[in-house]
C-alpha cells in the first residue's frame, strides 16, 4: 500500500527532500534539455535481431524509421539514402517498454518512496485545513487534475528509465482518493507537450483513508462509500446535464462541477478506472467496487493474483501487475512469529504474472514506486523465474500494455506505420548482463550513458547502516544511509534524512573508492546528488556535489558491516 | 470424522433402492449418540442428527441414515446450536468507526469484510458460528453492520449470512459525545458533545431522513404522471439506510448504558415510527426492562463487565436474568475476541446470578440473539429444516471443563479439534520450508560463486532450525 502520506491531498508541492541544507544553491540552475536541429530524421537499423512482438522474430532483418515512425520492417528491405544506419550486428530491437502506471514527469510529487512523515506532522498539516466532514466536502480528491498538464521535461527519473529500455510510460497523479486523470507519454521530448502520447487514458482511485479520528473518510469502509457517492453525484451530475442540453429552454440550468464533470467522462466514456488491490480479499473487493460505480475497472496492484487469476479472466478485467514484490518487513519484532499467510504471500507473488498468462487475464507491468529501473529488471526476472514465459513478460511490457490503454494501434509493437519507439540491446532483454545500447523515441536516438566506473575490485565492503553527517552553511545535517553492495562493488541502497528517503540510483565501490548518487526533489526541482569519498574500516569521508555546489561530508558505520555478509566473501 | 464403509456395488444398489436421487447427493451427515441440547425441544440423550444438505433433516433417539452418509461419533459429547454473538468487531479492514461525523450512516461493514482475520478461526473454535458485526459506537448514528457466518475459508461474500436482515449501529452516550477522547490540538471538537446533543443528531438525521423520502416520492409521483424533463434527485448513501429504518426494512442495533438514554432512543424511535431492534450493552436495562420490553426492543448484555467507565459502574450481574424475567428477549455478547472464545460460560454465569434455568441460559447466546438478528427462521436450535450450525463439546456446554471438538456451519465442518493439531505440524513445516527459502534467496549472490557451490554438498552445519546463521 502506498504510504499513508500520499493521503494528504493539498501538501503538494512542499519541498520534501533528503535533508541536506543545500536549496538555496539549487535555484541559479539551468534546466530544460538542449535542442538538436542537426539530427537525422531517418535511421536504418541493419542485420540486428528484431523482436516484433506482434509477429515473429525477425533473425537478421532491417528496420527503417522516418520521421518518428516506422516505415518498413523485415529481411528485405530498402533502405533509403539519406538514412543514418546503424549496424545492428549483434543488437536486438524491441518495441519500446511502456512502464503501465508512474509518477515520472510529475517531479512536484513527492519523490517515490518517499518516506511518510510523521504523525504528529500529518495531523499538523490537517489542522491548517478545513476538516473534511462527509463526502460532499469531496475529501482529498482533484480528478480534474490531469497528468498530461503538468509534465516537467526535467524530471531525472525519464533518463534512467530509458537506460533501462523504456520509451512510455502512463503516468498520473498519485496522491488522495481520486489523485486525477493518467496520461501516457513517451520518456523524452524537448517539450512537455510534445512527450503526451494520449491523454486522458484512466482514472485512477486510491482506496486510501484520511488519518485520525478527524477527517471524512477515517477508514476504509469511509473511502468506499465516498467514492460510491461520488460516483452516484456524477451519474446525477450527467442526467442533469444531458436533460438540460436536449432541451435547454426553459429549463434551469445546472451548475458546472469539475470535481464531477471528469468522472461522468470516466464512466460514459469507458475510461478505465484505475482500482487498487494487491490481496486477493482486496482485488475482490475492487471487483465489487468497481461493479457498484459502473466503471471499466483496471485493476493495479495484484500481488496476490495468482489466488484469483481465473475470477479476473471471467470478469474480463485488466491488470497491472505491480513489480514492487512484497518484501519482509525492515526490522521486525525479533519475537513475532509472521504467520503463514504473509510467508506464502511473499513467496508465490512473483508467481502471480505466470498464472494471469495460464488464466487468460490481460496484464501489463508498472514500477509501483521503484527507484532504478535495475530493481525493475530485477523484480521481472522473479516473474520469468516463476513461469512466466520471456516472451509473455516483453508482451507485457509492451503490447498488452498499448491494448489495455487504447493505443495498440500506434504502440506496443514493431510493425510498419507504427511510432517509432524502440530498445536496442546487446543481448536478451531479460539477461542479467545484457545492457541496453540505445532507445529510440518518435524516432530520434538516444544513447545510453553508462557512468564511468573504475575497473578494480572493492577491497572494503560498504554494505551497513552510516550515519551521514554533511558539512552545510546552517551547520552539519544528519542522515543515515542503508547501503548495500554486490560482489562487483555494485553499490545500491538509500539516504534518509529529516524529511524523507531517497533511493540510490547508481553507485559503485572500487578499491576504497566510492561513489553513489541519487534524485532529490526541491520543490518543483529535482537534482541529482552525487556522493564520492573514500572508506577506512567504518568511516567514511569525501564530497557530496549537486549541480555546481558541493561540500563535505563525513560517516560512521556504528554497528559495523553485517557479519553475514563478511561470511559469505572469502 | 469417520466415514462409513462403502461396499462397492452392494451400496449402491442398496442406495439406490431406498432413495435414487437423494443417495446421490453429497453432504449427507449424521451425529451419532450425543446429549442433543435443542433449546427449542429440550434434551435428548444418546440422540442422533441427520444432516442434508447443510440442513437438520432430523432429530431424535432414532434416526435412519444412508449407508453412505458421513458418520460423526459423538458418543458421551454434547451437541447444541452454534452460538450467535450479536455483538462483534472482528474481520474487517481498514477500522471499523467512522469517527469523523456524527452520522456514518453510509458506510457498511459489508464493503470490509476481512475473511482473513484469524480470529474468525477463534471464534469458530469457541463454538461460534455466526456473528453481527457492527460499526463502532464513535457516532450517535454509526454505519450499517453484516452479519456472518464464520465459514473460515470463504471470501467475503461466502461468510455472509444470506437472508439476515440489514441493520445499523447507533451509540448513546460517552462514546458518540466524545467525553473520552479528546481531539489533537487545532481540532474543534466534534458536535454532539451531550446526551442532549446525541439525542438532537438522531432526530435531525431522521427528520432529513424523512424531507429525502418526500423528494423521492414528489419525483415518483410526477413521473408516474408523465411528466417531462424531470431530473431525478441526488441519491444520498447517509439518508437512504435511515429511509429503510422508518419504513422498517432495517434493524437499529444501538450501544447503550444508562437507563435515561434508553428511555429517550425509544421515546425518539416511537416519534418517529420505528422501533430499536436491539439494545447493545445496556448494563443498566434491569431498571427499565419493562419499558424495553414495551417498545419490543430485545437486549444484549455482558454477563459480568462493568466499571471500565463512567456509565458502566451502575450494572449488576443480574441484568440478564432480570430482564429476561420482565420478558425481554436477552442475549448475551462478547464486544471482544476473547470473550467470544467462552461465549458459553458467560451464558452459565446466568445460571448463577439470577437463577435462570439451562434452557434459558442457553438461549442467551443461540435462540435469542437469532431472534434479535431475524434469522431465527434459520439458526439458534437444533430442529428440523434449520441449518445445521451445530457445535459439539466433550462435556456438558455450561460446565468450565466443556472443550469444544467439533463446529459444524451448514452441516460441513469448519473447526475440528483433531485436525487442528495436525494442521498446526503441517504448518510448521511449511513456515520453516518458506522462511529457509526466503533466506537462501537473499544469500543467491553468495551461492552462484565457486565457495557457495562447494558449501552447498555440505551439510547444512552452522544453522539452527530456523535456518538463520
Amino acid at each position: 500500500m502506498p504510504s499513508r502520506r500520499a493521503s494528504r491531498g493539498t501538501n503538494r508541492g512542499r519541498g520534501s527532500t533528503v535533508a541536506l541544507g543545500l536549496g538555496v544553491a539549487l535555484l541559479a540552475l539551468p534546466l530544460g534539455s538542449a535542442e538538436r536541429p542537426n539530427e537525422p530524421a531517418y535511421f536504418a537499423i541493419r542485420n540486428a535481431r528484431i523482436v516484433t512482438v506482434s509477429g515473429p522474430v525477425i533473425e537478421n532483418g532491417t528496420l527503417v524509421l522516418e520521421k518518428g515512425l516506422i516505415t518498413a520492417v523485415g529481411t528485405d528491405v530498402a533502405v533509403p539514402p539519406e538514412a543514418w544506419v546503424v549496424d545492428g550486428e549483434g543488437l536486438t530491437v524491441y518495441p519500446g517498454l511502456i512502464d503501465a502506471l508512474t509518477t515520472l514527469g510529475l517531479q512536484a510529487e513527492a519523490p517515490a518512496g518517499a518516506a511518510p512523515g510523521s504523525a504528529s506532522q500529518a495531523l499538523t498539516q490537517l489542522a491548517r485545513q478545513k476538516p473534511s466532514r462527509g463526502p460532499e466536502d469531496r475529501p482529498a480528491s482533484t480528478p480534474w487534475k490531469n497528468a498530461a498538464d503538468e509534465i516537467k521535461t526535467s524530471d531525472k527519473r525519464l533518463e534512467n528509465w530509458r537506460k533501462a529500455g523504456f520509451t512510455s510510460a502512463v503516468t498520473a497523479p498519485d496522491k488522495g482518493i481520486l489523485p486525477g486523470q493518467a496520461a501516457l507519454i513517451n520518456l523524452a521530448g524537448d517539450r512537455p507537450r510534445e512527450l503526451v502520447l494520449k491523454t486522458p487514458v484512466a482514472l485512477r482511485v486510491n482506496f486510501q483513508s484520511l488519518p485520525g479520528f478527524f477527517n471524512f473518510p477515517g477508514s476504509l469502509m469511509g473511502v468506499l462509500a465516498y467514492v460510491k457517492q461520488v460516483f452516484l453525484d456524477a451519474g446525477q451530475y450527467d442526467t442533469a446535464w444531458t436533460t438540460y442540453e436536449n432541451n435547454p429552454r426553459g429549463q434551469e440550468r445546472p451548475t458546472y462541477d469539475r470535481a464531477l464533470e471528469p468522472i461522468r467522462r470516466a464512466v460514459k466514456q469507458r475510461w478505465p478506472v484505475l482500482l487498487p488491490g494487491n490481496r486477493a480479499k482486496e482485488i475482490r473487493r475492487a471487483l465489487d467496487v468497481g461493479e457498484a460505480l459502473g466503471a471499466n475497472t483496471l485493476l493495479y496492484g495484484a500481488h496476490q493474483g495468482y489466488a484469483v487469476a481465473e475470477l479476473l479472466a471471467e470478469k474480463n478485467v485488466p491488470v497491472l501487475v505491480s513489480l514492487k514484490w512484497p518484501e519482509k518487513p525492515k526490522d521486525p519484532d525479533p519475537e513475532a512469529d509472521e504467520p503463514l499467510r504473509e510467508l506464502r504471500y511473499r513467496n508465490r507473488a512473483p508467481s502471480t504474472p505466470a498464472a494471469f498468462r495460464e488464466a487468460g487475464v490481460q496484464f501489463a507491468f508498472y514500477s509501483d514506486g521503484l527507484a532504478t529501473p535495475k530493481q525493475i529488471l530485477k523484480n521481472l526476472r522473479k516473474a520469468i523465474d516463476a513461469g512466466l514465459p520471456a516472451e509473455a513478460a516483453l508482451r507485457a511490457l509492451t503490447l498488452s500494455a498499448a491494448e489495455i490503454f487504447g493505443v495498440a494501434d500506434r504502440l506496443g509493437s514493431l510493425e510498419e506505420g507504427k511510432i517509432a519507439n524502440l530498445v536496442v540491446t546487446d543481448g536478451d532483454l531479460f539477461g542479467e548482463k545484457t545492457k541496453v545500447k540505445m532507445v529510440f523515441i518518435d524516432g530520434r536516438k538516444y544513447e545510453i550513458r553508462e557512468p564511468s566506473r573504475p575497473k578494480e575490485p572493492p577491497t572494503v565492503d560498504l554494505t551497513g547502516k552510516w550515519t551521514i553527517s554533511v558539512n552545510t552553511p546552517r551547520g552539519p545535517q544528519e542522515s543515515t544511509a542503508e547501503l548495500e553492495m554486490e560482489e562487483d562493488g555494485t553499490l545500491s541502497g538509500t539516504l534518509t534524512g529529516r524529511r524523507g528517503t531517497a533511493t540510490i540510483t547508481s553507485g559503485w565501490v572500487s578499491g576504497n573508492k566510492f561513489s553513489f548518487t541519487l534524485t532529490i526533489t526541491m520543490g518543483p526541482r529535482s537534482m541529482e546528488a552525487t556522493y564520492t569519498g573514500t572508506v577506512e574500516g567504518d568511516e567514511m569521508s569525501g564530497t557530496v556535489s549537486m549541480g555546481p555546489f558541493s561540500t563535505d561530508f563525513t560517516g560512521t558505520r556504528p554497528e559495523g558491516g553485517t557479519t553475514l555478509r563478511a561470511q559469505g566473501w572469502n | 470424522m469417520k466415514r462409513a464403509l462403502g461396499f462397492g456395488l452392494l451400496m449402491l444398489v442398496g442406495a439406490a433402492l431406498a432413495t435414487p436421487v437423494r443417495a446421490q447427493e453429497p453432504g449427507v451427515t449424521v451425529i451419532r449418540g450425543a446429549t442433543i441440547l435443542t433449546v427449542t425441544r429440550g434434551t435428548i440423550k444418546n440422540g442422533s442428527i441427520l444432516i442434508r444438505n447443510g440442513k437438520i433433516a432430523r432429530v431424535g433417539r432414532r434416526v435412519r441414515a444412508p449407508r453412505d452418509a458421513t458418520v460423526i461419533d459423538a458418543t458421551g459429547m454434547y451437541v447444541i446450536p452454534g452460538i450467535i454473538d450479536a455483538h462483534s468487531h472482528i474481520a474487517g479492514d481498514g477500522g471499523l468507526n467512522e469517527g469523523s461525523v456524527a452520522v456514518s450512516s453510509m458506510v457498511g461493514i459489508e464493503d470490509v469484510i476481512d475473511p482473513e482475520d484469524i480470529n474468525i478461526y477463534r471464534d469458530l473454535a469457541g463454538g461460534v458460528t455466526t456473528i453481527n458485526l457492527l460499526h463502532g459506537s464513535a457516532n450517535p448514528i454509526g454505519g450499517k453492520n453484516v452479519v456472518l457466518k464464520l465459514r473460515w475459508g470463504k471470501d467475503a461474500e461466502g461468510l455472509r449470512f444470506q437472508g439476515a436482515p440489514p441493520g445499523i449501529k447507533f451509540a448513546l452516550g460517552e462514546n458518540p459525545k466524545r467525553s473520552n477522547f479528546r481531539p489533537p490540538p487545532g481540532f474543534p471538537a466534534r458536535y454532539p458533545a451531550t446526551r442532549m446533543g446525541v439525542m438532537d443528531v438522531i432526530r435531525q438525521a431522521f427528520v432529513e431522513a424523512r424531507a429525502y423520502r418526500k423528494t423521492w416520492q414528489d419525483y415518483q409521483r410526477r413521473q408516474a404522471a408523465g411528466e417531462e424533463n424531470l431530473i431525478p434527485p441526488r441519491r444520498n448513501l447517509k439518508l437512504e439506510p435511515l429511509v429503510e429504518i422508518l419504513e422498517g426494512k432495517r434493524l437499529v442495533h444501538s450501544h447503550s448504558y444508562r437507563a435515561d438514554e434508553i428511555l429517550q432512543l425509544i421515546r425518539l424511535a416511537e416519534e418517529f415510527g420505528f422501533r430499536i431492534a436491539t439494545f447493545q450493552h445496556v448494563l443498566e436495562g434491569y431498571k427499565v426492562a419493562k419499558e424495553i420490553a414495551a417498545h419490543g426492543a430485545g437486549a444484549s448484555t455482558f454477563s459480568d463487565w462493568w466499571a471500565y467507565k463512567i456509565e458502566a459502574y451502575d450494572a449488576i450481574p443480574y441484568n440478564a436474568a432480570l430482564m429476561t424475567q420482565r420478558g425481554v428477549v436477552v442475549s448475551l455478547n462478547s464486544d471482544s475476541p476473547e470473550e467470544a472464545r467462552h461465549l458459553n460460560q458467560e451464558a452459565a454465569k446466568a445460571m448463577k446470578w439470577g437463577g435462570l434455568s439451562e434452557t434459558e441460559a442457553l438461549k442467551l447466546v443461540t435462540l435469542n440473539p437469532a431472534i434479535q438478528l431475524g434469522i431465527a427462521e434459520r439458526v439458534g436450535s437444533i430442529e428440523r429444516g434449520k441449518d445445521a450450525d451445530l457445535v459439539i463439546y466433550d462435556k456438558h456446554p455450561l460446565s468450565v471443563y466443556a472443550v469444544v471438538q467439533k463446529v459444524l456451519i451448514d452441516g460441513q465442518v469448519y473447526f475440528d479439534r483433531e485436525k487442528d493439531r495436525e494442521w498446526r505440524q503441517q504448518i510448521a513445516e511449511e513456515k520453516k520450508a518458506l522462511k529457509e527459502k526466503e533466506e537462501k534467496g537473499k544469500g543467491k549472490k553468495e551461492e552462484e560463486s565457486e565457495k557457495a557451490k562447494e558449501e552447498e554438498e555440505k551439510p547444512p552445519a552452522g544453522r539452527d532450525a530456523s535456518g538463520a546463521f
